[in-house]
C-alpha cells in the first residue's frame, strides 16, 4: 500500500445519507476477479442515465447531469463528502475499490458503517469522521461557485482551508500508523506467528472440535 | 468474576494478544468463502507466496453468481463463469473444502454453514460476505469482512480488530399468531434504524426470541447487520442443541457430551451489563413490510405510506421524498393497497426449510393473481431443496403458478439472471431494498415468507393474520 501523504484536494458534496454499497459500485461489476478498473463505474446508477455492464465502453454512456461527480466543478475531485451512515450493506470491498480508482482519498461524513469503514483503511483511503455542524458547513462552502479545496494532513490529524480555518479529527492510532507508513496488515500479524501457534496449541485442547473437520 | 455478557465470553476466548491501545489479534475458527469477494484474496496469497494457515478452517461454496435453472448447460454469463471457475481452481489449489455449483450441498453460505454443521457455538466465523451475521444465533461471533481481510485470514488464521460496545435487544412476551422471525427483525431495525446498531454486538434476548427456532433465530442475526452491527448473537439453549445434534460436522459420542456441556456455558450471565439496553413489546409487532429504500423505511402491513410533510427533520424528509419517487408511491396510500407484480422466496434470510413450509402453507390450493408477472421460490441450499421436495412443498408451490429453482442468492441481489427490470415492484423475503438491489431501477419491499406468498395470491399486500384466521 502506498504511503499516506499530506495533499491538497478538491471536495465533491453527495448530500445522501445512508449511501449504500449497492449504489457506490452496482452487482454487475462484482463479478471481476481484479481489484482495478471500478473507477468508471463508481456510482453507476446514479452518474449514468443507462445500464451499466462490465463489458461495456463507459465513455460514450449518456451522462446524469444533475449527479455531483458530473458536474465541472468537482472533476478531480480527491475528496467526497457525505452524510450518516455511509458505505451500508454489503460488505463488498470493490466500493472502496472504486473510490479509490476514481481517485477519492479521503471521505468525510458524520458516520460510517462498520465494515466499510475498516475495509477504507486497507485501501488507502482515509475516512474522516466529523461532528454534524462542522459537516454542514463543509457542505455550505462546497456549493459555491468555485469548488472547496481542502488540506488533508493525516499527521497533525488536520484538515485546512485555504482561508486557514482548521478542522481537526480523531483516527485510530494503529490505523493512522499503518496508512502514513503504507504498512501491509499480514506481514505486521505475522511477526506474532509464535503467538498465534501458541493460542491454536490451547485452543485445540480447550476446543478439539474446532479442528480436523 | 464479574458477570460477562456472552460476547464478553466469545473475546476472551479467542484473544491472541492485545497492545495497549485495545488494538487485539482474535484467533479465527471458521471461514466461509465464496466466489465474489475471494478471488482476489487468494489471488494476493499467490503473490506474496503465502499458503493458508489452516485450509481445513474454510469450506467454499459459488452462491452469487450460479444460476437457479438450466444448470446442465453451465453458466452462460461468461463474466460470472470466469468467477466461478476460479474458485474452482483456487479452492483445488490451496486445499479447500468446496460444495461445487454440482455438488448437492451446495447453496448459500450462509445456509450450508449451519446445515452442514460446520457453525458451532463458541466459535469465532468469518466470511466475505456481510449477512455472516446469521451465525450469531448459534452463539458464535460471527461478521462479515472485506476480502483485504479474507486473504488476512486465509493468511494468518486471525484478524486485527478493537472490542465492540454490547447493546441487549430483549423482545419480551410472545408474537401474536401469524407474526414471524422476519418482523421482529424488520421491527427492530424500524425502531432503532440502520445505524442504530454501528459500533455494537447485539444480543438478542427475552422470550419471543427463546421461543424461536432456529431458522427463525437465524433470520433475526442475518438482519443485525441492516441495523449497523458487526455481529449479532443469541445465547445457547436447548433448541441450538437439539438442531447441531446429529449433523454431519457436528462432534459425536464423547465429544459431543464435552462440547454439549462446554456450550452450555455460552450464554451472558445474570448480571452482566450491556453498554445499552433496548426492550420491545412482542405483542405489539404487525406484520411488518417495508415502503422505501432502506431497511428503515418499516411499517406494519395495516398502516399508510409515511408521509414526509409530518417529519420535521429536513435531510430525513428529503431522503424519505426521494425513497418515494424511486419507489413509485404516494404518500399515505395504505399497504395493503400497494400491488405487486414479482414476488422473491429465497435468500439468506429467508431460504430455509422453515421459511418454505410457511410459504407452502399459504399458496396451497391457490393460485397467484393475475398481475403477477414472476413468482420464484429459491431455495437456501441442496438439503433445503430436497427436504422440500420430500415434502411435497415444490407441487404446492408449481400448482399455485411459482417457479421452483435451483438454489442460489438469485434475486436476492440479483447478480444471475433472476432480476427486475426498471419500474417492476417485489415483494421479497431478501435483506436489502436499496435502489437497484434486485435490478437497476426496480422496487423491493421486505416481508417475510408468508406475506411474500399471501401478496402473490392477492396480487397485493395483505394481512396474513387475516388470510389466516379466514
Amino acid at each position: 500500500m502506498d504511503k499516506f501523504e499530506k495533499f491538497t484536494g478538491r471536495v465533491a458534496p453527495l448530500d445522501r445519507a445512508n449511501v449504500d454499497t449497492d449504489a457506490i459500485i452496482p452487482k454487475q461489476f462484482l463479478k471481476s476477479i481484479k481489484r482495478t478498473g471500478f473507477g468508471p463505474n463508481l456510482f453507476d446508477e446514479w452518474r449514468y442515465l443507462d445500464q451499466g455492464e462490465p463489458d461495456r465502453d463507459n465513455d460514450n454512456r449518456p451522462l446524469n447531469t444533475s449527479f455531483v461527480l458530473n458536474d465541472s466543478r468537482y472533476q478531480g475531485a480527491q475528496i467526497l463528502l457525505t452524510r450518516d451512515n455511509f458505505g451500508c450493506g454489503s460488505s463488498r470491498e470493490h466500493a472502496p475499490w472504486a473510490l479509490a480508482d476514481y481517485g477519492f482519498r479521503v471521505i468525510i461524513a458524520p458516520s460510517f458503517a462498520d465494515i466499510f469503514f475498516n475495509n477504507c483503511f486497507k485501501n488507502g483511503i482515509l475516512p474522516i469522521v466529523l461532528k454534524e455542524h462542522d459537516v454542514d458547513s463543509l457542505f455550505a462552502k462546497s456549493g459555491d461557485e468555485s469548488a472547496l479545496e481542502l488540506t488533508v494532513d493525516l499527521s497533525s490529524q488536520e484538515l485546512k482551508s485555504a482561508h486557514g480555518a482548521v478542522l481537526s479529527f480523531d483516527v485510530d492510532p494503529f490505523r493512522k500508523q499503518c496508512l502514513l507508513e503504507g504498512l501491509d496488515d499480514i506481514g505486521l500479524t505475522l511477526q506474532h506467528q509464535d503467538s498465534i501457534r501458541a493460542f491454536e496449541e490451547q485452543r485445540r485442547v480447550k476446543a478439539p472440535w474446532v479442528f480436523g473437520c | 468474576m464479574n458477570p460477562r455478557t456472552l460476547y464478553d465470553k466469545l473475546w476472551e476466548d479467542h484473544l491472541v494478544r492485545t497492545e495497549k491501545d485495545g488494538t487485539s489479534l482474535i484467533y479465527i475458527d471458521r471461514h466461509l468463502v465464496h466466489e465474489v469477494t475471494s478471488p482476489q484474496a487468494f489471488e494476493g496469497l499467490r503473490l506474496a507466496g503465502r499458503k493458508p494457515w489452516r485450509p481445513d478452517s474454510a469450506v467454499a461454496t459459488p452462491d452469487h453468481n450460479v444460476p437457479t435453472q438450466g444448470r446442465a448447460s453451465g453458466i452462460a454469463d461468461p463474466v460470472a463463469r470466469i468467477q466461478v471457475a476460479a474458485l474452482d481452481a483456487n479452492c483445488e489449489e490451496f486445499g479447500i473444502q468446496e460444495f461445487g455449483m454440482d455438488d448437492a450441498r451446495q447453496g448459500i453460505v450462509h445456509v450450508i454453514g449451519p446445515e452442514q454443521g460446520f457453525i458451532l457455538p463458541g466459535m469465532t466465523v468469518v466470511c466475505g460476505d456481510s449477512h455472516t451475521s446469521t451465525h450469531g444465533a448459534m452463539g458464535a461471533l460471527a461478521f462479515g469482512i472485506g476480502t483485504s481481510e479474507v486473504e488476512h485470514v486465509l493468511a494468518t488464521q486471525c484478524l486485527i480488530q478493537k472490542k465492540s460496545r454490547t447493546m441487549r435487544i430483549s423482545v419480551d412476551g410472545a408474537l401474536a399468531p401469524g407474526v414471524t422471525a422476519k418482523d421482529i427483525v424488520l421491527a427492530i431495525i424500524g425502531e432503532i434504524g440502520t445505524a442504530g446498531g454501528t459500533g455494537y454486538v447485539i444480543e438478542f434476548a427475552g422470550d419471543a426470541i427463546r421461543a424461536l427456532s432456529m431458522e427463525g433465530r437465524m433470520t433475526v442475526c442475518n438482519m443485525t447487520i441492516e441495523a449497523g452491527a458487526r455481529a449479532g448473537l443469541i445465547g445457547v439453549d436447548d433448541t441450538t442443541l437439539d438442531y447441531l445434534n446429529g449433523r454431519s460436522q457436528v462432534p459425536s459420542g464423547k465429544q459431543w457430551e464435552a462440547a454439549r456441556d462446554n456450550w452450555r456455558n455460552l450464554c451472558s450471565d445474570e448480571g452482566a451489563e450491556f453498554d445499552k439496553e433496548v426492550r420491545i413489546d412482542a405483542a405489539s409487532i404487525a406484520p411488518q413490510v417495508t415502503w422505501g429504500t432502506s431497511p428503515e423505511m418499516v411499517v406494519s402491513v395495516t398502516d399508510r405510506v409515511p408521509d414526509p410533510a409530518q417529519v420535521s427533520d429536513s435531510l430525513k424528509a428529503e431522503g424519505m421524498r426521494r425513497a418515494l419517487e424511486y419507489m413509485g408511491l404516494e404518500a399515505n396510500t395504505p399497504v395493503s393497497d400497494i400491488p405487486v407484480d414479482h414476488v422473491f422466496i429465497g435468500s439468506c434470510t429467508n431460504g430455509r426449510i422453515e421459511d418454505l413450509r410457511a410459504a407452502a402453507a399459504v399458496v396451497r390450493g391457490k393460485k397467484v393473481a393475475d398481475n403477477i408477472v414472476q413468482a420464484l421460490v429459491v431455495p437456501g441450499s441442496g438439503p433445503v431443496k430436497e427436504q422440500a421436495e420430500r415434502e411435497g412443498l415444490d407441487k404446492d408451490f408449481v400448482a399455485a403458478g411459482f417457479e421452483w429453482r435451483e438454489p442460489g442468492c438469485s434475486m436476492c441481489l440479483a447478480m444471475n439472471a433472476d432480476q427486475l427490470k426498471p419500474g417492476e415492484r417485489c415483494a421479497s423475503t431478501s435483506n436489502r431494498n436499496f435502489e437497484g438491489r434486485q435490478g437497476k431501477g426496480g422496487r423491493t419491499h421486505l416481508v417475510g415468507p408468508a406475506m411474500a406468498a399471501a401478496a402473490a395470491i392477492a396480487g397485493h399486500f395483505t394481512d396474513i393474520r387475516e388470510l389466516q384466521g379466514s
